[in-house]
């Protein structure tokens, strides 16, 4: 798994092994979803069903940017753009014209995407920080001009109304345990997408380009389209949670939905887990959330600053101790261990 | 636009510029010196205006007169942040880049909670400085002394960076380290430690740039982040690691925010630099003055 050259391409005769590989990777999916659809049930609390719905979206979320950044190699630290496209398009079309959050995401999705590409196009072109940079630039803009735009509320922002709880409008006053299975069905339908990908011709594509895009080219990958298409999936995605948090909340400003701490947010839970994995955001999501959460509300209320430091602390021990990311302590030891059985 | 308002913002422009390319300069330093990009660099300028504001509350003195002690308190957290983090991650074996990115990122977080925590949240000002509030009027076009002040000061780093990149030893081992980061152990030179004294020397750059601005500008735990993005900007406009580039990049980002701000409201002054940064890679992927 680990080696992601063109070479990998299974051949013909362990075929029924990677398939049986694949079936066991859904299988462990299914498991691992459905005891999460139930621990709402366990788990009454409010501020802890709160947390639990901020995980799930910061995993699908940071999935969606793992397509991108993990799995086709290109950094991209303006997916806050994306988010806020979803969340203004939802609400907008909600507020105003009355077409409910299941419409508005799916047209903050498509038209995402259609950003995604539109920008693709001069920035792959970019190289490296140059390209991280440029992502940076493009969103700050786009925070910069929904700022200044009335019609989608300029700095004041968007109020959505108050409607009775149902899974039609997406709104739920009382119970949290809908937005936690909206969140766990987002997150597992891009796993899902993810897993479809990685073993498709495009997921050796996207890993060839990202391992090194000269040789990739000179072996007759497709690189330009190779990335075109995996920003406009992952910016879609992206999308569909800037739409979801919007309805959740019930309220967006332009600060609250596109500022730069967004895009590192999507980006860090993948890379503490693992880039360019299938588990990578939500073990990383799943570790960085509640601890940022829970840190922020029992040492952040004073404003002292020392949930920040925390935090600060937290991210370089990660990333210094772990540079693969956290699953990758479960593979070596499982490597490791195929060593000690062939003598 | 008249002739006379022409030349105020041209001039206020150019000033501004000149501390932009200040700020910038250090984080141009580095990635020419070894690739890395210090996403704490923002977080640098902050400390250097709190260490401005903390010593003159001690010691009363004109925030001018402390400049060389925030810089030197500024060159020891350089060196610290290299020898204590940067260096780790320089070690990872994979997703150097990402490892390199996030670990700079965290010491930034990690410095604005150390700063929220030492100081609060309120909005500060540095008391007292001889300049403070006062204006030239130079025939018609009115310039304020700290910028002014700090314009020369940029200039004067400029110069002595220069001189100290072609005269000195370490100069000499600044530039053989970034050529060939291998043969340069070859010859005796400690690579680790050039590194550390690089990042020393940029946070120093970074510090001057703080100490100068504190005269005039607020301070609080989140203002670096609003410079640094700028700064990320300059450095990439001019070419990543390309010292004059920063110092031209600078000028130009100070000119094109100075004449946005009177098409575009206040408040989008910003848009033009970003704009204009987006031009200039989309045509030349690696700036101005940039190497491929």
């Amino acid at each position: 798994m680990t080696s992601t050259t063109l070479a990998a391409v299974p051949a013909a005769s362990p075929e029924a092994g990677f398939a049986a590989r694949r079936r066991r990777k859904l299988l462990v999916a299914a498991v691992v979803f459905a005891a999460i659809a139930a621990l709402p049930y366990g788990i009454t609390d409010v501020y802890l069903q709160n947390v639990l719905i901020l995980t799930l979206m910061y995993a699908a979320l940071s999935q969606s940017w793992n397509i991108l950044g993990g799995y086709c190699g290109q950094i991209s630290l303006g997916h806050a753009l994306y988010f806020g496209i979803g969340a203004y398009a939802t609400s907008v079309l909600f507020v105003n014209y009355g077409i409910v959050a299941w419409g508005g995401m799916l047209v903050g999705g498509v038209l995402s995407a259609l950003v995604a590409l539109a920008l693709g196009w001069p920035c792959f072109r970019l190289a490296g920080h140059y390209f991280s940079i440029a992502t940076i630039v493009i969103a700050e803009i786009g925070l910069l001009l929904v700022h200044n735009w009335d019609f989608v509320g300029g700095a004041m922002g968007i109020q959505w109304p108050f409607n009775p709880d149902s899974w039609w409008t997406l709104q739920f006053a009382r119970d949290k345990v809908p937005y936690v299975h909206f969140a766990l069905g987002l997150f597992a339908v891009v796993w899902f997408v993810t897993y479809l990908i990685e073993d498709s011709r495009w997921g050796y594509w996207w890993r060839a380009v990202k391992d090194d895009a000269q040789a990739a080219e000179s072996l007759g990958v497709e690189v330009f389209r190779s990335k075109m298409a995996a920003a406009a999936v992952s910016a879609f995605f992206t999308a569909i949670g800037g739409g979801f948090y919007a309805a959740y909340v019930s309220y967006i400003d332009p600060e609250s939905v596109m500022s730069f701490r967004f895009s590192l947010l999507f980006a860090l839970p993948a890379v503490l887990g693992g880039i360019g994995t299938l588990w990578g955001a939500l073990v990383g999501a799943a570790i960085l959330i509640p601890l940022t959460e829970i840190s922020r509300s029992y040492l952040g209320g004073t404003g002292s600053g020392i949930d920040l430091m925390l935090y600060g602390v937290l991210v370089m021990a990660i990333a210094l101790a772990r540079p693969e990311g956290i699953l990758s302590l479960f593979r070596r030891t499982r490597s490791a261990r195929n060593q000690e059985a062939t003598p | 636009m008249t002739a006379q308002a022409l030349a105020q913002v041209l001039a206020s422009g150019l000033l501004m510029g000149l501390i932009y390319a200040l700020i910038a300069v250090g984080l141009s330093l580095i990635f020419g010196l070894m690739d890395v990009v210090n996403f704490a660099h923002g977080e640098f300028l902050m400390l250097a205006m709190y260490a401005t504001f903390g010593l003159v509350v001690l010691t009363h003195l004109d925030p001018i007169v402390l400049m060389p002690v925030v810089v030197a308190l500024l060159f020891v957290l350089g060196g610290c942040a290299y020898l204590g983090v940067v260096r780790f991650a320089m070690r990872a074996k994979a997703n150097q880049g990402m490892v390199q990115i996030f670990a700079t990122f965290g010491l930034a977080i990690l410095l604005q909670g150390a700063a929220q925590y030492a100081f609060g949240t309120d909005y500060r000002n540095v008391p007292g400085s001889w300049l403070g509030g006062r204006t030239l009027d130079a025939g018609g076009v009115f310039l304020p002394w700290p910028q002014i002040f700090g314009a020369v000061v940029s200039l004067a780093a400029f110069g002595g960076l220069h001189l100290l990149m072609s005269r000195t030893d370490f100069g000499r081992a600044l530039e053989a380290t970034r050529e060939d980061q291998g043969a340069v152990a070859l010859v005796g030179i400690d690579r680790n430690r050039v590194f550390a004294l690089g990042w020393g020397l940029g946070a120093a750059l970074v510090g001057l740039a703080g100490a100068v601005l504190a005269v005039f500008y607020y301070i609080h735990p989140q203002v670096g982040a609003s410079f640094a993005l700028i700064a990320y900007v300059t450095v990439a406009l001019g070419g990543f690691g390309s010292v004059g580039g920063a110092l031209v990049a600078g000028i130009v980002v100070g000119l094109v925010e100075a004449f946005t701000a009177v098409i575009l409201p206040p408040a989008m002054k910003s848009v033009g630099v970003y704009a204009l940064y987006l031009a200039v890679v989309f045509v030349r992927p690696q700036g101005l003055f940039g190497r491929l």
